[in-house]
């Protein structure tokens, strides 16, 4: 059936577009409140070490400095972002583990004066061994980081789907391979900040904070600083930017509160970009081995896999982050049987936590890598292997996925045709290539617990329409994508819609923006609020046109019999006779959304539906290899894209693009390089990641599905896309010039020096 | 030592007590309130913090405020007039090319000034124009084609 729609799948600019171009959107850091002072943290110079003694005796004289707190003075409780692996303390006790680990913090008049204090503060350590690569840190004798996990393993799952490993018995050809992504800083532009205000008399703090989780960034305050969820409110101002890198808790959170409740005044944290690169998190440098046991025709009938992700020094998301890993290995193709073992190892290196894809990319472009190394090895096209395995809509899956609707066979052909796969690959002249990859991810984690969101509408007496929602906008639009949904059922424009969201004081119950669940879960929350609403509505309206509710509809700001736009009467007038008729004013409509349960509700111990539905989607790339500088230049990506039916396609755009070029910079350029626990390159000087200079030529093809689950159709759009743009870049290296890279990211150097060795062995096409 | 200076911001003078040390950026946020000129890197890598001296683009947070004095700065609140937007803010919101926003004050700045001394440029001239001012969320392609709208009617006019 079409649907006619007027604000859903219409291309609208982001509801504060506005105020982003005007400069008063205002972010966490543009806060001023009166008689506020200013916070620095001081960090940790080893990568390993036992604290012995901090003094800061001289650093409490300093002229202006208001307050200094060490480890020792605050709660023992520790903190995380998955609450079976809290491992982490606001401030360090006892060990440092690694360079950037948060040992003191001071409060001043001024930042100035709070830098200077930290010079003065004396820290008494012990160094100790460290340990900087995961597949050390796991050997016997290595460094132990944290003293109740032995071998540095904090977290290890091994899963099992169809025979197992006895499934290889049955392979033609069996392939094994192994892959290495590299650390990859969020980079967002916006720096990490925090501002914390406390009432003594009612005991009740507030905090203003960069964040993409406001109602888990509550828990783990409660939790550490020990004042009741109810009485801490966290309000997220505009985000500049999260991309999973704001997540967690960090010092400055607690820090900010700590200081705003025992000195009385506000009190701001603001990281500088260095403590953004060394002491926020990463994407986890990963290795993985894969074994792919193929049948003669091209069929993949078994995998086995041992991930080994370096989370340097605490957890944050390391249960969530390996489940991900394993599990979508299973999509977007059909694999029958798969072992997966995967471990999360501490080293003495930046903390890895959440990133666009979430440990999703580093097994991606080991797959899709390996993948055009079998094809080439059994003589098939990529794209031939690809389509002959492609999951489907409505089949049987071995990890319990529930796939309503399925794009990527349909994306395969239409990434392929766009790209000019069969006029190119293979046929370009040397230096030049083709290649592809593809992805498969959640919209949402649906099964774990509290993962639902709430939403409350109030329709007012002008006809105009208030949201309430706890979804955390950080850039992506969810505000603006709410406001259609909501705007749509009611039948008003979208200029006629407010939304008040993530602030835990005011806002309805919602997990954040994490796992690219906001569309599908807050989404759906507001839409049956919205329908809840018009409901009360309708009925009214019904008896005087003396029609059935159910056939009512609201369009234009007009109710109306569904094909007689003339038996009706305005929206305006509607609420008149609803607020004359002696009816409860205002017109409140609620709603609640949890993806449909399925025991077992925790995937981190057993299988099961993932997500309410998955977005599937191909990427080719063609790129130039410069063979005399080694550089690359991606000229063009192609994404064809099924995201189910997009809510707003300039949005999708916008998450299309931004990701393809941050995985461009996984590919080519980004890598947090670490020295000694080091970080060498803690500056957007000495970290690149990609300029206007290095965008290709970027072409988007929707593929739409109607998903049952998704409002309106639709499905993530957020974080899939970043997934295969650094396997199809390097897939289309391989083209370009014959070599195989299974290392991020592919320098000038690494292709210097592999032209070279092919030279060498006389190899070379040229 | 502190000392009194005025300053011409969107055609207004400030008298402020600053140090010879303190960067233009802070000043403009600290001192005037002028919170649309963001930090985000503060060592001139980012162009977060860009601003129009004498026309022209500066990285703010590499520029003293002592030496502004004399100088007239134009930062983002002082591009539109109330609810008149400067054609670079109207197009960056049609086309899209912004999404958390942070870049955006520093970008919108930074194209300004690249119009102003090329009025139609290439879409090659105005990628490399703006390649000082990092963008994480957009991938930059709704940016030139926003900065390549207000450069195409530009063109019409003209």
């Amino acid at each position: 059936m079409q649907k006619e729609l007027s604000v859903v799948g219409a291309r609208l600019p982001m509801l504060d577009a506005g105020d982003k171009v005007k400069g008063t959107a205002q972010f966490t850091d543009d806060l001023v409140l009166p008689g506020m002072l200013h916070g620095r943290i001081l960090r940790s110079p080893h990568p390993h070490a036992k604290i012995l003694h901090v003094d800061t005796s001289k650093a409490e004289k300093l002229a202006g400095v208001k307050g200094v707190l060490t480890g020792w003075d605050i709660p023992d409780r520790k903190y995380g972002i998955v609450p079976m692996a809290k491992d982490e303390y606001a401030l360090a006790r006892h060990k440092v583990r690694h360079v950037g680990d948060a040992v003191a913090a001071v409060c001043a008049f001024d930042p100035e004066t709070a830098e200077e204090a930290l010079g003065l503060i004396r820290v008494e350590y012990e160094v100790l061994p460290a340990v900087f690569d995961p597949l050390e840190a796991i050997k016997e004798g290595a460094p132990r980081i944290h003293d109740d996990v032995p071998n540095n393993i904090s977290k290890s799952i091994r899963k099992e789907f169809g025979d197992g490993e006895k499934a290889f018995e049955d392979c033609d050809e069996v392939f094994e391979d192994t892959f290495y992504s590299q650390a990859v800083n969020h980079a967002p532009l916006e720096p990490h900040v925090a501002l914390a205000q406390f009432d003594p008399l009612r005991g009740e703090m507030v905090i203003w904070s960069s964040t993409q989780i406001p109602f888990f960034l509550r828990r783990n305050l409660s939790s550490t600083i020990l004042i009741p969820e109810s009485k801490i409110r966290v309000i997220k101002p505009k985000v500049g930017g999260g991309f999973g890198g704001k997540i967690d808790m960090f010092s400055k959170d607690f820090c900010a509160c700590w200081f705003a409740r025992a000195l009385g005044r506000p009190v701001k944290f603001v990281y500088e970009r260095e403590e953004v690169f060394i002491a926020t998190r990463q994407r986890h440098p990963m290795y993985v081995k894969v074994k792919t046991g193929m049948k003669k025709d091209g069929t993949i009938h078994a995998q086995r896999f041992w991930a080994h992700a370096d989370g340097g020094a605490y957890n944050s998301t390391a249960p969530l982050m390996i489940t991900l890993s394993c599990y979508f290995l299973m999509v977007p193709y059909r694999i029958p049987n798969l072992v997966y073992e995967g471990y999360h190892i501490y080293t003495n290196k930046p903390v890895g936590g959440a990133m666009r894809g979430h440990g999703i990319p580093q097994a991606r472009f080991a797959v899709e890598r390996q993948l055009d190394m079998i094809a080439v090895r059994m003589g098939i096209d990529p794209v031939e292997l690809r389509l002959k395995n492609s999951i489907h809509a409505g089949e049987d899956h071995p990890g319990g996925f529930i796939i309503n609707t399925c794009g990527f066979a349909e994306s395969v052909e239409k990434a392929a045709d766009a790209i000019g796969w069969k006029e190119k690959r293979g046929k370009l002249p040397y230096g030049r290539g083709v290649g592809l990859g593809g992805a498969s991810f959640p919209s949402g984690v649906s099964n774990m617990s509290h993962l639902a969101s709430g939403a409350v509408i109030q329709l007012g007496q002008d006809g105009a329409v208030t949201v309430l929602t706890g979804a955390a906008d950080i850039g992506q639009g969810a505000e603006t994508v709410i406001a259609q949904i909501v705007a749509e059922e009611l039948g008003v424009p979208l200029d006629d819609v407010r939304v008040t969201a993530a602030d835990t004081g005011i806002t309805p119950l919602d997990p954040g923006t994490f796992g690219s669940g906001v569309t599908v879960r807050a989404g759906n929350a507001a839409r049956l609020a919205a329908i809840a609403l018009r409901k009360k509505l309708f009925d009214f309206i019904a008896q005087k046109l003396e029609a059935n509710p159910e056939d009512l509809t609201a369009k234009n700001r007009k109710i109306f019999v569904k094909g007689s736009p003339g038996q009706g009467l305005s929206l305006q007038e509607a609420i008149k006779e609803y607020r004359y008729a002696d009816l409860p004013m205002p017109i409140i409509g609620r709603g609640a959304w949890m993806a449909p349960a399925q025991e077992p509700t925790t995937l981190l111990k057993e299988a099961g539906n993932f997500a309410p539905n998955y977005s599937f989607m191909t990427q080719a790339a063609e790129v130039e290899v410069d063979t005399r500088t080694g550089k690359v230049k991606v000229l063009k990506m192609v994404t064809a894209h099924d995201c189910g039916t997009p809510i707003n396609p300039l949005l999708v755009e916008g998450q299309l693009e931004g990701s393809i070029v941050g995985g461009m910079g996984q590919a080519l350029y980004e890598n947090v390089i670490v020295e000694n626990g080091q970080v060498m390159n803690p500056s957007f000087l000495d970290y690149g990641f990609p300029t206007a200079m290095e965008m290709p030529d970027m072409d988007g093809i929707q593929i739409v599905t109607d998903d049952p689950l998704g409002p309106f159709g639709a499905k993530e759009s957020g974080e899939g896309t970043q997934l295969a743009p650094a396997p199809a870049i390097v897939n289309a290296i391989y083209d370009a010039i014959g070599i195989d890279f299974n290392e991020l990211p592919v320098t000038p150097a690494r292709i210097l020096q592999a032209l070279d060795e092919k030279r060498r062995s006389g190899k070379s096409d040229n | 030592m502190k000392r009194a200076v005025g300053l011409h911001v969107n055609g207004d003078t400030y008298d402020v007590l600053i140090s010879p040390n303190e960067t233009l950026l802070d000043v403009l946020r600290e001192k005037l309130g002028l919170m649309g000129t963001k930090k985000g890197c503060d060592l001139g890598a980012c162009g977060a913090c860009t601003v129009l001296v004498d026309g022209e683009a500066h990285l703010s947070c590499l520029m003293l405020a002592v030496d502004a004095v004399g100088k007239k700065i134009v930062t983002i609140e002082g591009l539109s007039k109330g609810g008149e937007l400067h054609p670079l803010q109207e197009a960056f919101i049609q086309k899209g090319a912004l999404q958390c926003g942070f870049c955006t004050p520093g970008m919108i700045l930074t194209a300004k000034a690249a119009l102003d001394e090329e009025a139609s440029p290439t879409e090659a001239t105005i990628k490399r124009k703006i390649a000082g001012n990092l963008c994480r969320c957009t991938g930059y392609k709704k940016i030139v084609e926003a900065v390549s709208s207000v450069a195409a009617s530009t063109r019409k006019e003209g």
